[in-house]
């Protein structure tokens, strides 16, 4: 019958390629929901001290405020060797806090600033000195809730 | 002369490449998470109050970490694995009256005569050096805090039946995909009501410098 055309022998039949976008387009969205960006390249060593009494802050949460600390990394050795600040993109003082606070405050609204969380990124090699000029300057700000960031320890059995 | 067709490229794999992709990444990348020990500072007081209260001895506990990492307990060297296990016995001896007046009828400690007299008057006081190591502060502060929650997920247990630990319900209430605005009621009157039976009471002075 002329109706049905004879098949050419030993072709495959074309697939269709209409859905591959769809996939790529799924890859991007997982990826853009799921991870966060780096806004800022570290200039400190930040290795978290272990704990497990721990709660969960979450990162796209605009209540919280970051403060790194820690040892400087190489690169930046011209701030010597021992655990310095990082406020934003720069090593800071911490005398320098006070405007650091200010600014951050200034970025919310009037709602949250009460609730802020201070969250401290520190190095577990910095000593408590320095841990301690930061939390007295916090508490002039009256900035009073922090939390000392930490990675979860392994569980020991 | 009729056209030549150019020949397509075979995409029937290409899913199967993405889905590689995709696996792939699921099982290197960890999504990172902030965890992290949340403690509230005091007030910043420009001048001491007038009057501060007073404290009985038996009532504080104090915890001094030196500058080589070694910890007292109560002016006793101690290591830090039984550090929870004091701390519990202290919070929870219950010997006395609470700041109301009331007994601690939920305390399973010793009611020693020595020790704290109620959960809600007992104080634990940390002190550290400068040069302590922040590792060192924040295992104390770790133990000291698993101290409380041991104590809360206890009770939590008690008073609301097996598997509402303290610990959990506070995960719950926090989460926020977690819309459910009636169970959230419920679980903060829980939480607040365990959070006053064993308030977390961790007192710093500021650290010397010598």
């Amino acid at each position: 019958m002329a109706k049905f055309k004879k098949k050419k022998d030993g072709e495959l039949p074309q697939a269709s390629t209409a859905a591959l976008p769809d996939i790529v387009f799924m890859l991007l969205f997982f990826f853009m929901t799921v991870t966060v960006m780096k806004d800022n390249s570290l200039m400190v060593e930040n290795k978290l001290p272990e704990a497990d009494d721990i709660e969960k802050l979450n990162r796209k949460n605009d209540r919280v405020m970051y403060i790194y600390a820690g040892k400087p990394v190489a690169g930046y050795e011209k701030f010597g060797t021992e655990a310095v600040l990082q406020l934003n993109d720069k090593i800071a003082q911490p005398s320098e806090l006070k405007q650091y606070i200010h600014a951050e405050r200034a970025l919310r609204t009037e709602e949250i600033i009460p609730f802020m969380i201070t969250a401290l990124k520190v190095d577990k090699n910095a000593n408590m000195g320095l841990v301690s000029d930061v939390k007295l300057e916090l508490r002039k700000e009256n900035m009073l809730k922090i939390s000392y960031l930490s990675v979860k320890k392994p569980e020991v059995k | 002369m009729a056209k030549r067709s150019i020949p397509e490229v075979n995409a029937g794999s290409m899913a199967d490449i993405a889905f590689l992709l995709l696996i792939f990444f699921l099982v290197t990348t960890t999504i990172e998470q902030d965890n992290g020990i949340t403690r509230k500072l005091p007030r910043w007081e420009e001048v001491p109050p007038p009057n501060p209260p007073i404290i009985k001895k038996k009532n504080i506990f104090t915890v001094v970490v030196n500058k080589n990492d070694r910890m007292l307990v109560e002016d006793e060297l101690m290591e830090l694995k039984d550090l929870k296990k004091a701390a519990m016995e202290f919070i929870d001896n219950g010997g006395g009256v609470g700041t109301e007046g009331e007994k601690c009828d939920y305390c399973q400690g010793e009611r020693s005569e020595s020790s704290s007299d109620h959960p809600s008057k007992a104080i634990i006081a940390l002190k550290n050096e400068r040069e302590t190591s922040y590792s060192t502060y924040v295992a104390i502060q770790n133990e000291l805090g698993a101290a409380y929650t041991e104590l809360r997920n206890r009770e939590a247990v008690r008073l609301y039946g097996q598997g509402n630990t303290f610990t959990r319900m506070n995960a719950i209430y926090k989460d926020p995909k977690v819309k459910d605005d009636a169970l959230k009621a419920k679980l903060d009157t829980r939480l607040k009501n365990l959070k006053k039976m064993y308030p977390q009471i961790i007192s710093e002075a500021e650290s010397k410098t010598n």
